[in-house]
């Protein structure tokens, strides 16, 4: 596996995932489930990484892995020099403070019966950081302020229940920072949200970010969102990289044909277009991850596939230079006649 | 575009008036406070506003159509002359829906019924809602129930095996073709669809919008688009109508909500959008092809329908709001020809300067 960071640059390397693997067992054994298959890259400090993908790609998995929510089959997750060892080994909770996260869904991901002051509290308790209660509520009252929840007074009262949905994402923003973590997963955090404050949302994480130097990994199945938040791109497909680059890169100059039938796919809010077809981009959906195709693991649904793609062994990272990695053998062939 | 399809056109449906109410403890809540547009036949309208706006009631009013405790209590609907409103249920199941205007529900893929066929659940559809005539032409003894069936499967691009299927033996994809094939193969004249790409993975959703626009082209199909978003109708409607608290705020060509490039406009540039939430929705819109610094958002949440603030149910979230608006609701008028647009900053100055 060839390695998928960009040349060193300013900022140190936070987070790296080496050769990360994780396989379901279903059906009683009778069926094993690849979820993520061989993944490696590296996140650097300040850096937003895009994990993009349709459903099934193994997005997810990757963020569960990296919270340690679930143990990888094989490879390894390092977070500044933190490995992620057995649950509850010396090292574990240090790794865990340094990586929290932010979930998809506001509604769920608070316990209804704690006010937002318990909602804070609890990662404090748990990880033994302030040791009084009065030191933990300044500490609260500080990150609400960070993610401009003022007067702070008027809100740690208040139950989930009583606020909006971004409001609650603001919240569950608090509550992950409240840790100082060096590396936040955000998965698909504004999907759930009305597009007039999902801006809000992204915005405020952005600026957090900028501030304080925080590394994420934007878990998504939107590119477009993707564009706007995110430094660099990978586009994941049946538990692997297909392309990862800058944002740029990938978006306006993209290599592999999954990557192109991806943002083909995109809607655009310009005028014009609802007498045009756009024609096939991809065939078929995304086959199922216990059932991996041979060879080029999206051959099936490529429109630029030859016989080679389903035969010869499957393509590994090839870098084009600047970090801009991808994984097709005929991507000459594909750009000339895309 | 409309202009063209609408000349000496009468509208195949036709709303005035509606408001539809949901009776709770707490009060009346005002979902659809009075809508009025039209549908031309052959045309895609499409019903874009933010969760709570009232898109999805105001769609399945249409059929005649109220979840409990909501009521139309004012207004009309006509299907192709026939008034939907004060229809007794018994008609409406038997007369009008599916056969006069079919709707694609709103996640309907995850709710096929999981022990029945394909073919049974159409089937089924086609005894409950079939025009009389063909329910006694089956009920002679003719076999009129197979042929609509794989007619409208292969229509959507699927083989007629699908009807011996089992929903869990379709993907995503191939059970809302499945849903679209189902809500036409009546051959109704209107067809609601609500948000019938959302749940679906971006290239399936491509795929999806591709197929509509060929069933418009194929069908002629007159359709009611609903979704939260706004790309995806520039995409598919010909027309476009945002809504906002249960009111209408704007309504155009697609032209019109998004503007035309100033450099190609054979018609003459239109500099798009009149209303100033169209406005903040666009421009809080993730752009792929365009990096944006920033990303427009709309401060506050919208309002509490039991009690909506009088004036413009906009104003408190509007950045161009005066002591007018917060005081009159501005009525919906037409602005330029046929872009009608529900904004007292509009209609002062309709070339006012954008956000």
């Amino acid at each position: 596996m060839s390695d998928s960071s960009p040349s060193p640059g300013p900022g140190g390397i936070v987070l790296e995932v080496r050769d990360l693997a994780k396989e379901f067992v279903a059906r009683k054994g009778r069926e094993r489930v690849r979820a993520v298959d061989g993944m490696s890259f590296s996140l650097r400090r300040g850096e937003i990484l895009g994990l993009v993908g349709e459903s099934g790609c193994g997005k997810t998995t990757i963020g569960k892995l990296i919270m340690r929510l679930i143990e990888p089959s094989s490879g390894s997750i390092e977070v500044e020099g933190f490995r992620s060892g057995p649950r509850g080994g010396s090292g574990d909770l240090a790794y865990r403070r340094r990586v929290q996260m932010v979930f998809q869904d506001p509604y769920a991901s608070m316990n209804p019966h704690f006010r937002i002051r318990e909602v804070l509290e609890e990662p404090l308790l748990i990880h033994r950081l302030g040791k009084t209660r009065r030191e933990r509520m300044a500490m609260a009252a500080r990150v609400m302020e960070e993610v401009k929840m003022t007067p702070v007074a008027d809100y740690l009262d208040r139950y989930p229940h009583m606020l909006s949905g971004g409001q609650r994402q603001r919240i569950a923003m608090a509550r992950t920072l409240i840790l100082r973590p060096s590396v936040i997963v955000a998965d698909e955090p504004v999907s759930m949200i009305d597009l007039s404050t999902r801006a809000e949302i992204l915005r405020l994480m952005k600026t957090i970010q900028e501030e304080m130097e925080l590394s994420f990994i934007y878990i998504t199945h939107d590119i477009s969102t993707a564009r706007y938040f995110a430094d660099r791109i990978a586009v994941m497909y049946l538990g692997r990289i297909m392309e990862i680059g800058s944002q740029d890169e990938v978006i306006d100059r993209p290599v592999h044909p999954y990557t192109r039938a991806l943002i083909e796919a995109v809607c655009e809010p310009v005028a014009g277009r609802a007498r045009i077809a756009r024609g096939p981009l991809a065939k078929g959906e995304i086959p199922s991850a216990s059932d991996i195709p041979r060879g080029c693991r999206f051959h099936t649904r490529c429109m630029f596939a030859e016989e080679e793609c389903s035969v010869l062994p499957e393509p590994e990272l090839e870098d084009l230079g600047g970090g801009h990695l991808h994984a097709c053998r005929r991507w000459r062939e594909v750009a000339e006649r895309a | 575009m409309g202009d063209t399809l609408r000349a000496g056109r009468e509208p195949i449906l036709s709303v005035r008036g509606l408001k539809l109410h949901y009776f709770t403890s707490k009060g009346a809540v005002r979902a659809v406070d009075g809508i009025s547009f039209d549908l031309y036949p052959g045309e895609t309208l499409g019903l874009v506003g933010e969760s709570g706006c009232g898109k999805s009631t105001a769609g399945s009013a249409l059929l005649g159509m109220a979840s409990t405790p909501g009521r139309i209590v004012e207004g009309s609907i006509l299907v192709d002359g026939i008034e939907v409103v004060g229809m007794p249920e018994r008609s409406l199941r038997r007369d009008l829906r599916w056969s006069e205007i079919s709707m694609v529900f709103q996640g309907a893929m995850n709710s096929l019924t999981p022990v029945y066929t394909i073919g049974e659940l159409m089937a089924e559809t086609y005894r409950e809602h079939a025009p009389k005539r063909a329910r006694d032409a089956v009920a002679r003894g003719g076999k009129a129930q197979g042929a609509p069936m794989s007619k409208y499967l292969r229509l959507v691009g699927l083989p007629d095996a699908t009807l011996g299927r089992y929903p869990h033996e379709l993907s995503g994809g191939m059970k809302q073709r499945v849903v679209i094939a189902m809500a036409l193969f009546l051959e109704p004249k209107v067809v609601v669809m609500d948000e019938p790409t959302t749940a679906l993975d971006v290239i399936v959703q491509a795929q999806i919008l591709d197929l509509i626009k060929g069933l418009k082209r194929e069908l002629g199909l007159s359709c009611v688009f609903i979704t939260h978003d706004l790309a995806t109708e520039a995409e598919i409607a010909d027309r476009i109508m945002v809504m906002y608290a249960g009111r209408i705020a704007e309504l155009g060509s697609s032209e019109d909500i998004f503007g035309n490039d100033p450099g190609k406009g054979s018609q003459g540039s239109r500099i798009g959008s009149l209303h100033p939430y169209t406005q903040k929705l666009l421009a809080s819109t993730p752009r792929l092809h365009r990096r944006v610094s920033e990303l427009a958002f709309i401060p506050g949440s919208p309002p509490d329908l039991i009690d909506p603030p009088v004036g413009c149910r906009f104003a408190p979230r509007c950045s161009f709001a005066k002591a007018k608006c917060l005081r009159e609701e501005p009525p919906i008028a037409e602005l330029g020809p046929g872009h009608l647009a529900a904004c007292w900053k509009a209609m002062e100055d309709p070339e006012y300067e954008r956000l």
